[in-house]
């Protein structure tokens, strides 16, 4: 009885700290939202007595679990901008709201129905592939307009006309890195080592070998790997070394690549890496002796040591928000972009006063339409563009514009590391 | 010798598993439990080390003795709390509690420690070099690889001497052999099996350190796969015997590492089981098993 009664309270001890540590934890991930109060209201409407217009954008994104990296990221990334937006002498307004779906498929829905029943107007997410394909599933039921900063696989916007990338898709990444490689003559013979369990992986890969061959790289190995929680890379590096590949592709996340890069450096082979953007992150590993990463290359769309105004000032607010030292990643620069892309197709909207004052149930909708018009243009009945779309300038790119399919159109950008940090080629 | 090269990579992965192995196997044999959080405690020994010696700039051999203090303390807390009470509960209810266990240790190191990955710093190093050049640089042998075959190797010799000559090892074996005869013969079984977990815990740390010496990110999570294989490791063996151990986790090292090179480094995991299911079938008790017919 009294060994019952201990471990009751042990177990409800042990709850009770596991609440506390989610509750702390959740509220230091949040930002403070720094949406005035007035246009808020009711919730019934979003147009405010003054005629500003407040549109609720719901994020969706991993803030905690193995993947949490990148939603938090793209979380506080993106709320710089609204604060930036809302601070502007205009009408429109943001108001972001961002649900944690963990980087899991179901959870992902839940959180999309814990929007819905806020009135979000607008979804901003999800960070993975993997609930972003579930999610959009349902916007596109549902008509909700849809951007999505990094979920990056074609499977996301496939046959979805109101999902929107921010990202390259992840076959257009590899057709890009290796049309890069043939452009500089970085290499003729190539090996891709890819995690052959994974979408976003296996898409760069199969997107780099088809554009290698086309361009005459001869890729002398193909080796994989099951899963992420993969250490041992000595077999792989062996055959691209016995191959005599003077460049390796790696379109893997930066953990297995530090790992790649560390054996690499044991077994002495000291070929060109060259990674994706899921290779961003590899600097900031705690404990990570940079000097192994040196002279690695990697397609990033967002330098966060490049030294334009916009940036500079980003990374400022952007550490100031998230209250750590630590630089913004891509991840950050992609949901900052995305708030604006949003904005300036809102802005271009003409009617988005009397879409506003439509009830809930009508204005996502109307929205939705409204807004898959500014993203990918208008087309007449035979395919043909009758009028562009917006085009965005942002941290990851200038002149970003939409395909009516979903997928971006922007300039890719190759950095290199030297002396531990990125540098833009 | 690229076939040395992959056999001494499935050598020190094998002595990993084996140092893992023995903890399943030792808990198993003694408390007839399968300790499914014992690979979590593995991560939190790689990450108390990882700590004293980045953060707290401690001397390594400090920060695997402090992780081996921690694990043991947190192998007998969580013996105490989450097992003992169960004691007299059916079986399922104790596997249930360790997966339980298993996740309220990930998630903690997650909510103290954060999701990201810390990349473990290597402390086998003589003058700046990793490892021994031989054959004219045609194979590299780490420094990290021959260290954790050799930790494998004595742990196994103290292992042994420890059941076999020891009072508190034999103590083991009786209670191993018969829970209830033991306790008659006045060995205090709850004493003993704690003492299994502070073994096995301890052993953890060291296997910590070792694993992420040899492939250095540090996550979450790092523990529960090669925990996983592991116990497929002790199985393989045959669970409950100790030098059962040692060999299923050589020999599970060698067949991953060596499927991997030679037949497919995507379905490595399913070679591995096939093995294990072609090893039970011929034999179900494992390698080194004992056959213990049920007394009807």
């Amino acid at each position: 009885m009294n060994s019952k009664k201990f471990l009751a309270g042990v177990l409800a001890a042990a709850m009770a700290l596991s609440l506390t540590a989610c509750g702390g934890g959740g509220q230091t991930s949040t930002p403070s939202t720094s949406t005035p109060d007035a246009s808020t209201g009711d919730g019934s409407t979003p147009v405010a007595a003054d005629g500003t217009i407040t549109i609720k954008v719901g994020g969706i994104g991993p803030l905690t679990g193995s993947t949490a990296t990148y939603g938090v990221a793209t979380h506080y990334g993106a709320q710089v901008a609204v604060d930036e937006i809302n601070a502007l002498d205009s009408d429109i307004k943001l108001e972001l709201r961002f649900e944690d779906d963990t980087g899991v498929n179901e959870t992902g829905v839940s959180a999309y129905n814990t929007l819905k029943d806020w009135d979000v107007d607008v979804i901003y997410g999800t960070t993975t592939t993997g609930p972003c394909v579930a999610v959009a599933a349902e916007t596109y039921a549902d008509r909700y307009f849809q951007l999505t900063p990094s979920a990056s696989s074609p499977d996301v916007t496939d046959g979805k006309d109101n999902v929107f990338q921010m990202c390259f898709t992840d076959p257009n990444q590899g057709l890009t890195a290796a049309n890069y490689v043939a452009d500089n003559n970085l290499a003729t013979k190539v090996a891709v080592i890819y995690n052959n369990g994974d979408a976003y992986s296996t898409g760069i890969a199969q997107g780099f070998i088809a554009q290698a061959a086309e361009r005459g790289l001869e890729v002398v190995t193909e080796q994989t790997f099951p899963a992420d929680t993969t250490t041992d890379f000595n077999v792989q590096l062996a055959a691209c070394r016995d191959g005599g590949a003077e460049l390796v592709f790696m379109p893997i996340y930066y953990g297995p690549a530090s790992l790649v890069l560390q054996q690499a450096n044991a077994m002495g082979y000291d070929p060109q890496f060259f990674g994706g953007d899921g290779m961003d992150g590899i600097l900031a590993i705690e404990g990570f002796d940079t000097s192994l990463a040196e002279g690695l290359m990697l397609l990033t769309p967002f330098n966060a040591t490049a030294e334009d105004e916009r940036t500079v000032t980003f990374v400022a607010s952007y550490k100031a928000l998230s209250g750590s030292d630590e630089n913004p990643n891509q991840f950050a620069a992609d949901g900052y972009d995305c708030m604006y892309a949003i904005y300036e197709a809102l802005l271009n909207i003409d009617n988005l006063a009397e879409i506003a004052a439509m009830d809930p149930a009508e204005r996502h909708t109307a929205l939705c339409d409204a807004l898959i018009v500014q993203f990918a243009g208008e087309y007449d009945d035979a395919g043909n563009q009758t009028a562009p779309g917006i085009s965005v300038d942002g941290l990851t790119g200038s002149g970003m514009t939409w395909q009516a399919n979903g997928e971006v159109s922007k300039d890719p950008m190759v950095v290199v590391v030297e002396n531990g940090a990125y540098v833009t080629q | 010798m690229t076939l040395l090269g992959h056999l001494i990579t499935g050598l020190s992965l094998g002595s990993i598993y084996a140092i893992i192995a023995l903890g399943y196997t030792m808990v198993y044999g003694i408390a007839k439990m399968l300790n499914f959080a014992h690979g979590d405690v593995i991560m939190v020994g790689a990450y108390i080390c990882f700590f004293a010696v980045t953060s707290f700039s401690l001397p390594p051999v400090v920060g695997v003795l402090l992780a081996m203090v921690v694990c043991t303390i947190l192998g007998v807390v969580i013996e105490g709390l989450a097992y003992k009470p169960l004691r007299q509960a059916p079986s399922l209810a104790v596997l249930i509690t360790a997966i339980g266990v298993s996740y309220f240790l990930q998630n903690s190191a997650q909510i103290l420690w954060g999701a990201d990955y810390k990349s473990f710093p290597n402390f086998l190093t003589v003058n700046g070099q990793t490892g021994v050049s031989l054959f004219g640089g045609q194979l590299n042998v780490t420094y990290t690889a021959i260290v954790t075959v050799l930790a494998c190797v004595v742990i196994m010799l103290a292992l042994t001497f420890f059941t076999s000559k020891t009072k508190m090892g034999k103590a083991m074996r009786a209670v191993s052999e018969d829970k209830g005869a033991a306790q008659l013969m006045g060995i205090n079984v709850n004493s003993t099996i704690s003492m299994t977990f502070a073994i096995g815990s301890a052993l953890a740390a060291v296997a910590g350190v070792l694993m992420c010496s040899a492939y250095p990110t540090l996550s979450p999570t790092t523990g529960s796969l090669p925990g996983i294989r592991a116990f497929t490791a002790a199985v393989f063996g045959g669970i409950g015997s100790i030098p059962g151990a040692l060999l299923g986790g050589i020999m599970l090292g060698l067949v991953e590492t060596l499927t991997k090179a030679y037949i497919t480094t995507s379905l490595y995991d399913a070679v591995v089981f096939a093995l294990l299911i072609v090893v039970l079938l011929v034999k179900p008790s494992g390698l080194l098993g004992r056959y213990v017919p049920e007394k009807v």
